[in-house]
């Protein structure tokens, strides 16, 4: 369902600069067609979580082929190829980083039967109270400031917009975001600074307790970093189109030309002072209803602008426009040739699928940095996880407390979030006590909004400890048990929803989340642990990390496959490849990657080639 | 709107920071503007090179100028991407000039031309126009010449082969001396490479090599000695040449102290019938292609050196290391 962006062009190239904002689907159709014109090619503009996108559907294909560039919908799509039977070729690139990976249901591992990174989230109070990074700043100030001032405002918003204004006792509840009637911009961009970079901070400040054993952070006061008047004046009228809000920009009317160069605290200030005045004075339509978009400038040149101060206020360096916007819009990298490496590893894995030459499907990984003398490395597939929830049906087991929480968290947090169900029906034995859906008769919806808000002890069919509840999604033919355990209390740091999801693999319940999540990571799928290289005899071992299975039942611990690039330390959801090729073998041509558990002596060997 | 660096002639544009926005974030602004200063000679329009071109021009390649005076074909039809599929545009045309014109659209950035002539009667002073050359299939005696001339050169010109059979792939890479900077903790180490020759390249006995080195290197070898051998154009084999090969192929184990179960003729068949690219082949390698190329001019990166072998059979991407050193 996506439409092209400028910033494609530089791999994409079934797409040219005249198709900027057109679909995708059509066009790279449409190109295709020129160079190739008797194939069939059917474009669909539509997300591929569409219902139309059923059973019956993925059935009609001899062989799936993922391009996708979201968890959520890799999931959905691998729970689908599964039902359906057929066949699913992923894959995924972050800059010269790539593997392309075969899904055969019954034969190998599905997508999911091997844990994949979910999108990074951060403790609440970090990003509130203690940030220590960058990106905790970054996150601050485009999921709380930019959305209290520029979103939807009845959202729920953990910045503290309120003030003890000792000379103005009816003013005590006051959100000091809204713009006060008398009030202009100016004056409003600057009580807004001061209240967040100033007022906020000296707050925190007055507990003790919090800054013992941290750094403490300076408050920062407008008339300390621009004191004279004639500083924060709106910059000159730029010369462009100011009737065009796309050129609309607060760093180009103060002469600030370069995205690449990292501001001064006086320069972040100003960009944040005019940033918010243009927003007031020129986009006034767009306030109480804007999300942030990584491709508008002015909300990236705000967000910016606000990390910046908040970074110089907590001792944290400050960063350009450029960095800045590829965090806030979790940019991934990218290049036309490790796509154009994995776009031909694809097709030679899909003609495999289509000849039925089954014994020759490989997972390949593409290293920037050789491997034993490798840039290309083909792994054999695993066999199914037999503790996988989605293909073999493993049941799961929650630990909540059945007296306080309430089914709808249940839904968001379990169902929809870490399970990846789309249409979630929910079912205590033969009783359904939740489901979505457009055909629904009126009263049961309204039933199922009143279960929503009950806790589970007091749901119609009370689910108590000891209670096994079954997930569906008709369409995904996914289905799922979870068992249900009592527990009374939970840590509010390492714990932080309330409960607790076992049996499902590590990564999925291990962080302690969240606030603001940032968005998804794009379009890498692989995972990230440290794997070290290191030499036997004959043998090239390829230590797989495992995190410890919780459950001492289950026979076969769930595999990380991790690649570690000690290179590019910065590289967010790559894998990264370990470097450490050490003395290297010049023995055999059967080599084998061993996976190896760390808590056990069992190896499983996949044989390289 | 992104805003580029309006200042001065070395910086970005705005139009380049907002089309290179994804790639600047892997190699940076620096070697962004090296790429889009660098010239390169393109010879021979295979499939391969087709898409290393592709990829060369994305990436903001200052100019590419391609030789091929050959006309398009049937089989250029099924491996080149770059010759659209309309006979009337064809006519008359050479390769080179139906993919230049095709390459064009990619990025209007990027200069794009033909010349016209053989590649082995290129001199040192056309040569030195480029900071680069890459060759198609070409004949051995040809490519060493060419490789040679670029090393005299006062200028230093990288110098890269690519040759697809079958479902195989070779690279080859000279990059004569090559100083570079790697981050070794914290530390920057100036590292120096010594590329050798393709001449001294292959020179080097097979008895030496590491007992490990893929045997498609050795079997590209063997028929590149009997393309020269028997005077054929690069790529013009047939299966019934297997018993010629295979005794060629004695003659040099023998030559250079190995065994010939090294060499196997499953994989000389192979390369002998399947002188028609294989697409996906071409993508990958082509691929890896463009980024040694991309190293190579920007001055970021570390370049392979000095030979990258792909074979679909076994999947494997390998890089073999073949110096005398």
């Amino acid at each position: 369902m996506d439409t092209i962006e400028v910033s494609n062009l530089n791999r994409q190239f079934l797409f040219r600069q005249c198709h900027v904002g057109q679909s995708k689907a059509k066009v790279a159709r449409e190109a295709v067609l020129k160079f190739r014109p008797n194939i069939n090619i059917t474009a669909h503009h539509a997300n591929v979580k569409n219902s139309e996108f059923n059973v019956d559907f993925f059935k009609q294909f001899n062989v799936v082929l993922n391009g996708l560039d979201n968890l959520d919908a890799r999931r959905h799509v691998n729970r689908l190829c599964l039902a359906a039977g057929v066949p699913l070729v992923e894959s995924g690139t972050t800059g010269f980083l790539g593997q392309v990976t075969v899904h055969v249901k019954g034969q190998t591992e599905c997508y999911e039967c091997q844990p994949k990174p979910t999108p990074k989230t951060y403790p609440v109070c970090t990003i509130t109270s203690t940030p220590t990074k960058f990106v905790h700043c970054i996150v601050w100030a485009k999921d709380l400031l930019f959305a209290k001032l520029f979103g939807d405002r009845t959202q729920d918003n953990d910045l503290n917009v309120h003030s003890a204004d000792a000379t103005n006792s009816s003013k005590n509840n006051e959100d000091i975001s809204v713009q006060r009637d008398d009030e202009d911009c100016e004056k409003y961009g600057k009580r807004i600074y001061d209240h967040v970079f100033g007022y906020n901070i000296d707050l925190a400040l007055s507990n003790e307790e919090t800054w013992k054993n941290r750094n403490k952070p300076k408050p920062i006061y407008i008339k300390d970093v621009l004191p004279e008047p004639g500083m924060h004046q709106n910059g000159t009228n730029n010369t462009l189109d100011i009737t065009d809000k796309s050129s609309l920009s607060a760093m180009h009317s103060l002469g600030l030309m370069n995205p690449q160069d990292t501001w001064t605290l006086a320069e972040n200030s100003k960009v944040f002072l005019e940033a918010l005045s243009l927003f007031l004075k020129k986009r006034e339509k767009d306030i109480g209803s804007l999300s942030f978009d990584k491709d508008d400038q002015l909300s990236v040149e705000f967000v910016t602008a606000a990390a910046n101060v908040r970074a110089a206020s907590f001792g944290i360096p400050m960063h350009s426009l450029f960095e800045s916007k590829g965090i806030a819009g979790n940019i991934v990298h990218a290049i036309a040739t490790t796509n154009a490496v994995i776009a031909g590893l694809i097709v030679i894995e899909a003609i495999k699928v289509l000849k039925n030459a089954a014994n020759s499907f490989r997972m390949t990984y593409c290293v920037e940095h050789p491997l034993k003398k490798m840039l290309l490395m083909p792994v054999e597939p695993f066999e199914p996880n037999k503790s996988c929830y989605v293909c073999s049906e493993m049941p799961l087991t929650l630990e909540v407390n059945t007296h306080k929480t309430k089914l709808r968290e249940i839904v968001e947090k379990i169902v929809k979030n870490k399970l990846g169900v789309n249409l979630p029906i929910i079912m205590h034995g033969s009783t359904l006590i939740f489901e979505t859906g457009d055909d629904l008769e009126e009263d049961m919806v309204a039933n199922y909004a009143l279960n929503l808000e009950k806790a589970l002890c007091d749901l119609p069919s009370p689910v108590t400890s000891g209670t096994v509840l079954t997930v569906e999604d008709f369409q995904q033919e996914f289905t799922c048990s979870i068992n249900i355990t009592h527990r009374e209390e939970f840590d509010d740091e390492k714990e932080p929803e309330g409960m607790v999801l076992l049996g499902l693999t590590p990564d999925l319940y291990e962080k302690p989340s969240k606030v603001a999540t940032t968005e998804e990571s794009t379009s890498m799928a692989p995972q990230e642990k440290p794997a070290t290289v290191s030499d036997s005899d004959d043998e090239i071992e390829i230590v797989v990390l495992e995190e410890s299975n919780r459950f001492a039942g289950s026979k076969r611990k769930l595999v990380e496959t991790s690649i570690t690039n000690s290179h590019d330390p910065k590289g967010k959801d790559g894998i990264n490849v370990a470097n450490d090729v050490g003395k290297l073998d010049d023995g055999h041509d059967d080599e084998v990657v061993v996976m190896k558990a760390c808590n056990e002596d069992v190896r499983k060997k996949a044989k390289l080639v | 709107m992104v805003l580029g660096v309006i200042m001065g002639k070395e910086e970005l544009t705005a139009q380049e920071t907002a089309l290179y926005d994804r790639q600047i974030r892997i190699w940076g602004v620096d070697a962004q503007r090296r790429l889009s200063k660098s010239h390169i000679l393109v010879a021979g329009m295979t499939g391969t090179i087709v898409e290393f071109c592709k990829n060369i021009v994305l990436a903001g390649i200052g100019s590419v100028v391609l030789l091929d005076d050959r006309l398009v074909t049937r089989e250029a039809l099924s491996v080149n991407f770059l010759v659209p599929n309309d006979e009337e545009k064809l006519k008359g045309r050479s390769l080179a000039e139906v993919c230049c014109n095709s390459l064009k659209d990619f990025n209007s950035m990027v200069h794009v031309s033909v010349e016209k002539g053989d590649l082995s009667a290129l001199d040192g002073e056309i040569l030195d126009k480029f900071d680069a050359v890459v060759i198609g299939r070409a004949s051995f005696a040809t490519k060493k010449t060419i490789d040679g001339i670029c090393r005299k050169r006062s200028k230093k010109i990288a110098f890269f082969t690519v040759d697809c059979r079958d479902s195989c792939g070779e690279i080859f890479v000279d990059l004569q001396n090559y100083v570079y900077n790697q981050k070794k903790n914290d530390d920057n180490v100036e590292c120096q490479f010594h590329y050798p020759s393709l001449e001294e390249a292959v020179a080097v006995p097979w008895n030496r090599l590491p007992k490990n080195v893929t045997k498609l290197y050795f079997a590209m070898r063997v028929i590149e000695r009997f393309e020269a051998a028997e005077g054929r154009i690069p790529g013009e084999t047939t299966a019934a040449d297997i018993s010629s090969v295979q005794q060629l192929r004695g003659e040099l184990c023998k030559a250079n102290s190995i065994n010939e179960s090294r060499i196997p003729d499953e994989l000389l068949k192979r390369l002998l019938e399947g002188t028609r690219e294989h697409p996906p082949v071409c993508a990958i390698v082509g691929g890896i292609l463009g980024q040694e190329v991309i190293k190579a001019l920007s001055g970021k990166g570390n370049p392979l050196k000095n030979f990258f072998f792909f074979d679909a059979k076994d999947g494997k991407g390998i890089i073999e290391d073949i110096s005398s050193l």
